[in-house]
């Protein structure tokens, strides 16, 4: 009883700061992003700490609700978007500090509450009345429903082959991952596979945050903001943090996925640091593993490319990278049976 | 504005988010207002963004002498702007009619329809210009910011 008690504070406590340093380390890690990318433009570009001037503004700004919007969905979508997003990162590791709530859950549940951030945002736009809004909310659907089936292949891949390596292990959960590193465990085809993945990956990553070119639910030039037409204020202020801790999510996600090392495990030996120094060196490891996958998944393309129109994103997802996935899934398979 | 909750906070001067309303104007203004953008002038280096739905924005950029059937729409997005808010005219013909002056469509200047914090003369007025306008509306909220205390 005790015991469980404290365990429920620990999870508390743990969710409180997770949530927190998902959002300061979101807003950062778009100040960065819009720096890099002006600097590749040649411009000089905002601060850094831009992002927290944005948030603290549209928090004091009016907050609209239109006449024709379903006032509760309304109000209650942003909030659903950032709580699920923040959940989400409550069962992916951090370093080498192990995930609030890891036990509880393996990639699988991750990749259904991926979308829940997503269903909040279309039923956001379609609460919001507006015609813009139902086009953003239709469209954000058709992307999810696109990238849904390649990241699934990836997961599923990784996850079968080292199920297949070490039988006893459980097969789905982020820690067999972090255990046998995916690059370590695979014979010559099974990394050519599994590099094909991580290049899927970081796409559906950059569909993931609906950023240029599979922006189409948010396309400003269009369809003016698309799904966010109609928010304003605090209301938009949420959204916008629950697309910085998402970029997070997603980030963890694919070095918890792909490169799960850490530097303990390979100096510890060498230096010798109490744990809770070994922990911070990880951290700031991990951080700056996640700053690299953001800016090729995500200030790279952006910048690189036009958007894509909406019948392209269906095509680039369900032909060109569901191809490249089974076909590394081939790979892999073929590795196994080698 | 006097409305104590819709008080301009000091992130507002860092981070002003703009929306560019064209009330039938001949584009020239439009094209010096994305001048701004690029990167010789770079205005995002001051947080100035160009936004796509009135709903996300802070200033209301007006170019145009305001012809016959963009005055309610005018409106319309004057409204559409969550307070606080500030409006800057872009050009003369928003301003006094301009080069249209004695047009027979001509319903404005801008500020017979909306009121107008902010006058950027010029036609077209140079980026330089359009940039020392917005600064002008950074005074303005701070007036407006003193006021409420
Ligand atoms: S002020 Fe001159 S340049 Fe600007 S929109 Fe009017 S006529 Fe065109």
């Amino acid at each position: 009883m005790v015991d469980n008690l404290i365990h429920l504070i620990e999870i508390i406590i743990g969710t409180i700061l997770v949530g927190a340093f998902g959002i300061l380390f979101g807003l950062l890690t778009k100040g960065i992003d819009r720096k890099l990318a002006a600097h590749m433009q040649w411009r000089i570009g905002p601060p850094i700490i831009q992002p927290f001037r944005d948030v603290k503004k549209l928090f004091c700004k009016e907050n609209i609700v239109p006449r024709n919007a379903v006032t509760w969905l309304y109000n209650s979508a942003p909030i659903i978007c950032l709580a699920s997003t923040i959940a989400v990162l409550l069962y992916i590791p951090l370093g080498s500090i192990p995930p609030v709530l890891g036990g509880y859950g393996d990639v699988i549940l991750i990749l259904y509450l991926l979308t829940i951030p997503s269903l909040a945002m279309v039923a956001g736009g379609f609460a919001s009345g507006s015609p813009f809004a139902t086009v953003g909310a239709q469209r954000e659907m058709v992307l999810m429903m696109s990238y849904e089936f390649p990241l699934a292949t990836t997961v599923i891949a990784l996850g079968w082959k080292i199920s297949t390596l070490h039988p006893g292990s459980v097969a789905f959960s982020l820690s067999t991952f972090a255990r046998y590193p995916v690059w370590n465990i695979m014979g010559p085809f099974g990394i050519i596979g599994a590099a094909i993945l991580l290049v899927v990956m970081l796409l559906v990553t950059t569909g993931e945050i609906t950023k240029v070119p599979f922006d189409i639910a948010e396309a400003e030039t269009e369809i003016a903001e698309g799904l966010f037409v109609e928010y304003s204020g605090k209301n938009l202020g949420l959204f916008y943090l629950a697309d910085a801790v998402k970029t997070v999510v997603m980030a963890s996600l694919i070095v918890a996925l792909f490169f799960p090392y850490n530097l303990s495990t390979y100096l510890a030996s060498h230096i010798s640091l109490p744990t809770i120094a070994w922990q911070t060196v990880d951290f700031l490891f991990y951080l700056f593993k996640i700053e690299i996958v953001i800016f090729f998944a995500m200030t790279f393309i952006r910048v690189s490319v036009a958007r894509f129109k909406v019948d392209q994103v269906v095509r680039v997802y369900w032909g060109y990278l569901t191809l490249a996935a089974l076909i590394a899934l081939l790979l892999i398979a073929l590795d196994v049976l080698l | 504005m006097s409305d104590k909750k819709a008080r301009p906070n000091r992130s507002f001067d860092k981070s002003l988010w703009v929306f560019h309303v064209n009330t039938g104007s001949c584009n020239g203004c439009d094209i010096e207002i994305l001048a701004a953008l690029t990167p010789r002038y770079d205005v995002e280096r001051f947080g100035i963004k160009l936004v796509g739905s009135p709903r996300h924005a802070d200033a209301l950029l007006v170019t145009g002498p305001v012809s016959r059937e963009m005055v309610d729409k005018l409106k319309r997005f004057y409204e559409q702007v969550p307070d606080p808010k500030v409006v800057i005219v872009v050009g003369s013909c928003g301003i006094s009619g301009g080069v249209f002056h004695e047009s027979y469509d001509l319903v404005g200047p801008v500020d017979r329809i909306i009121p107008v914090d902010v006058y950027v003369p010029g036609c077209p007025p140079r980026p330089e210009a359009i940039i020392d306008g917005v600064v002008k509306a950074w005074m303005k909220l701070e007036r407006l910011r003193g006021e409420n205390k």
